[in-house]
């Protein structure tokens, strides 16, 4: 069996917990290692190199319950292309955080989560069930929250792992709902059967339509509280609290894909619920546009690349939505190489500034750090969508074709939140990097070393060619997948028309300025949800619970537990009186009983006289 | 009734008890007077029972007063007295 894969990461985290932790640079060696042999065995499973088959074995068997969770693994193209991404992006992460976090006290710590996430990772990857994905997802999102959390001594750390973990759990229960639906319909939940069911099923359908869309939608809300879709996005900005190759790694390339990779995988039962589709779509895209616009008026840099995220992560499930598979795919897997990149450049650019995140507070790095400024650029091009070059622009524009064919409201607000992106993506670019030196920190920054560069490196050459024809990543999720539509330069036409709006706007505005020219309250204060949450969730929990601390206080404490306590304690003080210790005054009382008895006998008693 | 004045109203503990026995003998009496007016009435087989709860009483008198005549003393060893109301250590 060719577990290797998934268990030397959770080997290294179980290592380095037990053993070496107070040995530093060997613990990062485990886990840098752990991670290396996960790749190089990916490697040899995808391209074919003698790797031995993934074997499953039988986890739960109820028969009985028609109910057989296997713990084994999806051995296709779709899994493959994740495997790749989650080790290959990983392993440059790895790299990355070691020279990011060499000076922190809790190395060993952090990359002994490292290793559990990226075990945790793999699993929600190789699952070739629903029950065994939603066990590696709940570990994905236990990680998480550790990672965020990493500086626990910060307080907004803490509470921005909670926030992540609670606003998570959400999601998961509609998922766990979901799964439960699907087994209660179709008995299994195992994808190849479910496959072949679902197939079954569509000629001669039994379930009511009703059901089948609420399931689907409790299978969509998981995606919605990974994936941090609206409403439920609140926790990914907050999670920018964690170190930034946790960012780029966790909240960037890989685990927020997870909801669009779970859609992908599970799309034959999507497709059995054109309305909830529909509803994912919407949502999707819907976020992509609130969530461009909001990135438009942030100022920290890391939240600026949080928002992005969002924004794309909406592209992706609005592909989904309208059925582009592929494209949702492909453009999960180039958003991981830049969007990864342009998360570490930022760490980059953060640990040269003393941990600084401000953008206003840079500028005129361009000398100081050639090569993050350099691999930033590429980053900001592949993200915005440069035409031709980069890869960002063939995946998006895959999902702008397919939302052209199928679905034009999805197309139009798909190309406003296109034009959106390059500008705030110019308008970091410019502002970050450009411009002069606006404070102190700037003087002293210098170009980060080596162990940092080189994966910056490699992400900004895959930036670039993931999205060639030749590369051909779409064609490996989908060897029948054609690249060539006919009414693609339209499209072609109208999203260059939209990058140079972006890119010339953000130009005109921000091109050498020191502060922002407009303001715009709404959308710097993310639309307002923290407050909504604030006003109705939260105040709402807190009057509930009020009422629940005052029934407990109130009726359980005091009338069944103090009540019963203090009546036996009267009870025995009065019982007590009795007890004088005259014996003649017992045996009186005794006798007026006996007296009593002989009376009721004899008087009273039916039968007596 | 005098067995049970006595109970009530002496102290030393030696004529409590003393009354007591003198309650057992006085239901002895009791029983065999009932049993005999049974006889008169339902015939001779209907004097038993009154007769054999009689000499269970005896016997169960004898084991009793045993008992308690051995509790006394040891009482009486530990604390030099026989009167009940200096014997109250139990109550609260």
């Amino acid at each position: 069996m060719n577990w290797i894969i998934l268990l030397t990461p959770l080997a290294a985290a179980v290592l380095i917990a037990l053993l070496t932790h107070p040995h530093k640079r060997l613990s990062v060696a485990v886990s840098i290692s752990a991670c290396f042999i996960s790749f190089i065995s990916t490697l040899m499973l995808v391209f074919d190199l003698g790797a031995l088959p993934l074997g499953s074995f039988t986890w739960v068997n109820l028969p009985e319950q028609s109910l057989i969770i296997e713990i084994g693994a999806m051995n296709d193209p779709l899994a493959h292309m994740m495997l790749l991404v989650v080790t290959g992006v990983g392993l440059c992460i790895h790299f990355f955080a070691y020279g990011y976090m060499k000076e922190d006290p809790g190395l060993s710590r952090f990359f002994a989560k490292l290793s559990l996430f990226m075990f945790s990772m793999l699993g929600i990857v190789l699952a070739n069930n629903l029950v065994m994905m939603f066990i590696f997802w709940e570990l994905v999102g236990v990680s998480s929250y550790f990672l965020i959390g990493f500086w626990f001594q910060r307080p907004s750390a803490a509470e921005a792992s909670k926030k992540a973990f609670i606003v998570n759990r959400v999601g998961d229960f509609g998922f766990l709902l979901g799964i439960l639906g699907v087994w209660w319909m179709f008995q299994s939940v195992d994808f190849t059967v479910l496959s072949g069911k679902v197939d079954a099923m569509q000629e001669g359908s039994g379930a009511s339509q009703n059901l089948i869309n609420w399931m689907v939608f409790g299978l969509f809300m998981g995606c919605m509280g990974k994936s941090a879709m609206v409403p439920l996005h609140v926790w990914l900005p907050d999670a920018m609290e964690g170190p930034t190759p946790v960012s780029a790694l966790i909240h960037a390339a890989t685990m927020v894909a997870a909801g669009v990779y779970m859609l992908c995988r599970i799309f034959f039962i999507l497709e059995l619920a054109p309305s909830t589709m529909e509803i994912i779509a919407w949502i999707g895209i819907g976020t992509a546009l609130m969530a461009a616009l909001i990135a438009t008026q942030q100022n920290d840099i890391k939240k600026i690349l949080a928002y992005s995220t969002l924004s794309q992560l909406g592209y992706m499930v609005a592909a989904v939505g309208i059925g582009a598979v592929v494209a949702s795919m492909f453009h999960l897997t180039t958003h991981a190489f830049f969007k990864a990149l342009l998360f570490l450049g930022a760490g980059s650019v953060i640990h040269a500034l003393h941990h600084e995140q401000d953008m206003w507070k840079m500028g005129g790095l361009k000398s100081k750090m050639p090569v993050t400024f350099w691999t930033f650029l590429i980053g900001t091009a592949a993200l915005a969508g440069v035409p031709v070059i980069t890869s960002g622009f063939w995946s998006k524009e895959e999902i702008l074709i397919a939302a052209w064919h199928d679905h034009k409201g999805v197309f139009v607000i798909g190309l406003i939140t296109a034009g959106l992106t390059a500008f705030y993506m110019t308008r970091l670019f410019l502002v970050a990097f450009l411009g002069k030196e606006r404070s102190d920190v700037v003087a002293g920054a210098h170009e980060s070393p080596m162990v940092m560069k080189l994966p910056l490196i490699l992400l900004a050459i895959l930036a670039i060619i993931a999205g060639w024809k030749f590369i051909g990543i779409a064609n490996f999720i989908d060897p029948g997948f054609d690249p060539n539509h006919e009414d693609g330069f339209i499209v072609l036409i109208l999203s260059i028309v939209m990058l140079i709006i972006g890119v010339g706007g953000a130009l005109g505005l921000y091109w050498n300025k020191d502060k922002d020219p407009i303001s715009l309250s709404a959308f710097a204060n993310k639309f307002y949800f923290d407050e909504i949450y604030h006003l109705t969730i939260v105040r709402g929990q807190n009057a509930w619970a009020k009422a629940l601390d005052w029934v407990d206080q109130w009726v359980i404490g005091a009338v069944f537990v103090r009540g019963l306590s203090e009546f036996c304690g009267m009870a025995g003080g009065l019982l007590r009186l009795i007890q004088g210790g005259n014996l003649q005054a017992y045996v009186f009382i005794f006798v007026l009983g006996v007296l009593f008895v002989c009376y009721w006998i004899l008087f009273r008693a039916p039968g007596g006289l | 009734m005098i067995g049970m004045a006595g109970v009530m109203v002496r102290r030393n503990l030696i004529v409590i008890y003393m009354c007591l026995e003198l309650m057992l003998n006085a239901a002895n009496l009791a029983l065999i007077s009932f049993s005999r007016f049974s006889a008169e009435r339902f015939g001779p087989e209907a004097a038993m029972e009154g007769q054999i709860l009689v000499f269970f009483i005896i016997t169960v008198a004898a084991a009793e007063v045993a008992v308690g005549l051995a509790l006394i003393v040891a009482l009486y060893r530990s604390r030099q007295t026989t009167n009940v109301n200096e014997l109250s250590e139990m109550r609260f």
